[in-house]
């Protein structure tokens, strides 16, 4: 088994990204068609296009938000955090628990439970992670035991049920985009969109924009870029480490809690959820690239797009397939770029 | 005591109790009930395995697999397709559910094979969870409840719940083939040169092997241990649902082998044996086991239970149980006047 000959080397590195490439566009054409396929008009596809796309950014911006935690703990410290599923379940149930005891407003559970989960990753850190920094395989280990007995607790809390969150009065409605409007019968009215997917993908952007803004401009995120390439030197130069690793950690942990508490509203909480969005934030990062902003940004997107227009689009026979096209997604960025999109080797 | 043994007494005890252990689980089926002959024996013996394609993985080729469930699901889900709906006969479908394990294994080892470290640990937990939705979402393959088998096949003694004595021989026998079979393949070449990849991946392919090749068939070889696993799984379950193969599987086949000792060859077989006991006998008293969040007590919270072995485990001996168990009778032999046993690698690397 000795090293294959250059030549086959070229010819594999040419046309993975090459069949890559065209089955993406591929795909993108045939959306298209289908979309467009039969004229512009309110008869045609693009009312189901608009209302189908924006579904699917909605659900992308909730993954960026989930994935930007997860790999913001790997950015600095290297920790997989594989309870972060976990993290955003907790943060789920948490805004639930919140409001069927009437505790506290809808907006205030959102803030609170993001905040408790933020607490519940320091917590999970300083006990079980911090003396452990740098044996990354150990570390991985310690998070999956800590979500198996998580996932329990929760079960044995919260039980088996579906439960839901309801937005708040002036979210709950739908917002008319007035546009393919139509008139007469009970279907009359123009396209609509619920409010609460709105303010979601809102949410998401602002956070983008403000990790973005937090790790560029401020002397915390200063920190913590340095910190990502080398953690010694940061530490020699008299920086608390230890410090910044538990506010980073917060940080990254709330953000699953925030996720989970706006999914809450749209999505099912119920247990086994924990381990779909350990699964969206791997598939996230790694398609991304680890320690990636905006790796998670573009990862966040194609996997929202892919699950929202597959059902929509692939052939009524082949929907129950779907899940292989997320699959696809893996091999092909595996297969071109071993460390993600933006990624790059340790 | 002779000269051999004041030599190296470890080895000696090592030896005398894994005679002892052989003698024990070949004469335990005159000796347990078959209760427990059947739910800790056989049990034992499927997970261990299956656990043993992952300390394979993970102690010779430094890949911490997580997508050893989801292989051996493959394996599981392709013998009972072909035997519940297609009717075809045991021999075939066995050799196609293993083949296309294998063949599986092989497609996951090629495109994850120039990820190392953390990064593989992730990619083939994201594999793992993607064959369980595929399951999940495709009930033309996997059957709206699964797939049932009303009894084992014949080859196995048929009724299997009441006579578990030859599916618990078949367990053995194949167990003891899956442990030589590792035990000679590291020894080969081709071990050999995975163990070289392990340490040092870059020498590796500067001394002109082909480093994600060898992956991908270490991978495929890792693919090959597990179905023998997954069809034992069937035999013993008597069905195969897509939640034989969920993220809890996937895990509990992690934690067998941590529990054991990653890097120990025999601890899958320990650390399975471990799981069967507290999943057998800890379910009745295991409902008393405080909830940490003080509400209804579920009346199984093993997997609580399971979790906390896993995390003392993992905090305490990053060797498991067998790590304990070396170091045990390498203290005691050092009591007895010897200079203590090179042993293997602790920990596998995860550095690339």
């Amino acid at each position: 088994m000795r090293a294959r000959a250059p030549i086959a080397a070229t010819i594999g590195a040419r046309t993975g990204p090459a069949l890559g490439v065209g089955l993406l566009l591929f795909a993108l054409a045939w959306v298209a068609y289908k979309a467009f396929g039969s004229g512009f008009g309110i008869d045609g596809g693009v009312p189901d296009w608009i209302r189908v796309t924006l579904a699917g950014l909605t659900l992308s911006g909730l993954y960026f938000v989930i994935a930007s935690g997860f790999t913001l703990i790997f950015g600095l410290m290297r920790v997989v955090n594989m309870a972060h599923g976990s993290l955003y379940l907790l943060g789920a149930y948490a805004a639930f628990e919140f409001q069927s005891h009437h505790l506290i407003s809808w907006g205030w559970g959102v803030v609170v439970s993001s905040l408790t989960v933020g607490l519940a990753g320091v917590v999970m850190h300083q006990l079980f992670l911090r003396w452990n920094q740098g044996q990354e395989l150990r570390q991985a280990l310690i998070t999956i035991a800590i979500s198996f007995i998580l996932g329990d607790q929760m079960l044995a809390y919260f039980g088996g049920a579906q439960h839901y969150v309801s937005p708040p009065q002036v979210l709950s409605g739908n917002a008319d985009l007035g546009i393919f409007c139509s008139t007469g019968g009970i279907f009359g009215g123009c396209l609509t969109f619920p409010w609460f997917r709105f303010v979601a993908l809102g949410t998401a952007v602002c956070v983008a924009l403000a990790l973005a803004l937090v790790l560029r401009k401020t002397r915390f995120g200063m920190i913590v870029r340095a910190g990502v390439d080398d953690e010694a030197m940061v530490g020699a130069t008299g920086i608390n480490v230890d410090a910044v690793n538990a506010v980073a950690f917060f940080l990254g942990s709330a953000l699953a809690g925030l996720g989970g508490a706006l999914a809450g509203v749209f999505l099912v909480i119920a247990p086994g959820e924990d381990a779909d969005f350990l699964l969206k934030a791997l598939v996230v990062v790694i398609v991304g690239g680890m320690g990636s902003l905006a790796g998670a940004a573009l990862g966040a997107l194609a996997l929202g797009m892919i699950e929202t227009w597959s059902p929509q689009y692939l052939p009524g026979a082949w929907s129950n397939y779907s899940i292989l096209l997320t699959f696809l997604l893996l091999v092909f960025v595996l297969a071109v770029r071993p460390f993600g999109l933006f990624g790059r080797p340790t | 005591m002779n000269a051999a043994l004041r030599a190296d007494p470890a080895r000696w005890i090592n030896r005398a109790v894994a005679v002892g252990v052989l003698l024990f689980l070949v004469l335990a089926p005159h000796v347990v009930s078959d209760f427990n002959l059947s739910q800790v024996g056989i049990r034992s013996l499927w997970l261990g395995i299956a656990a043993a394609s992952l300390v394979f993985l993970a102690g010779y080729c430094g890949m911490v697999s997580l997508a050893q469930a989801a292989v051996y699901g493959v394996a599981g889900f392709t013998y009972a397709d072909l035997v519940v709906k297609l009717g075809i006969g045991q021999w075939p479908a066995i050799a196609a559910g293993m083949a296309t394990a294998v063949a599986f294994g092989l497609a996951v080892g090629l495109v994850s094979s120039r990820t190392t470290g953390i990064y593989f640990l992730m990619l083939t937990l994201a594999v793992g969870v993607i064959v369980y939705y595929f399951y999940l979402q495709v009930e033309q393959i996997s059957g709206q409840t699964g797939l049932h088998l009303d009894h084992a096949p014949a080859l196995v003694g048929g009724d299997t719940i009441s006579h578990p004595r030859r599916l618990y021989y078949a367990a053995l026998i194949l167990s003891a083939v899956v442990y030589v079979f590792i035990r000679y393949l590291v020894r080969t070449p081709f071990g050999l040169s995975l163990q070289g990849v392990r340490d040092d991946p870059v020498r590796m392919h500067s001394l002109g092997y082909n480093v994600p090749i060898h992956r991908a068939f270490a991978f495929a070889v890792g693919a090959l241990i597990a179905s023998v696993a997954g069809i034992l799984s069937v035999f013993f379950n008597l069905q195969v649902s897509p939640s034989s193969i969920d993220i809890n599987q996937t895990i509990i086949v992690l934690a067998i082998a941590v529990v054991g000792g990653l890097t120990r060859l025999e601890g899958a077989w320990v650390g399975a044996l471990v799981y069967s006991v507290l999943f057998e006998y800890t379910q009745p008293w295991a409902a008393h086991l405080p909830s940490f969040f003080q509400k209804p007590l579920g009346s199984e919270r093993y997997p609580t239970w399971l979790g906390l072995v896993f995390l003392v485990i993992v905090l305490a001996s990053p060797g498991g149980l067998m790590g304990l168990w070396h170091g045990g009778v390498d203290a005691l032999a050092r009591r007895l006047g010897s200079r203590p046993r090179v042993g293997p690698a602790e920990e596998p690397a995860t550095h690339g």
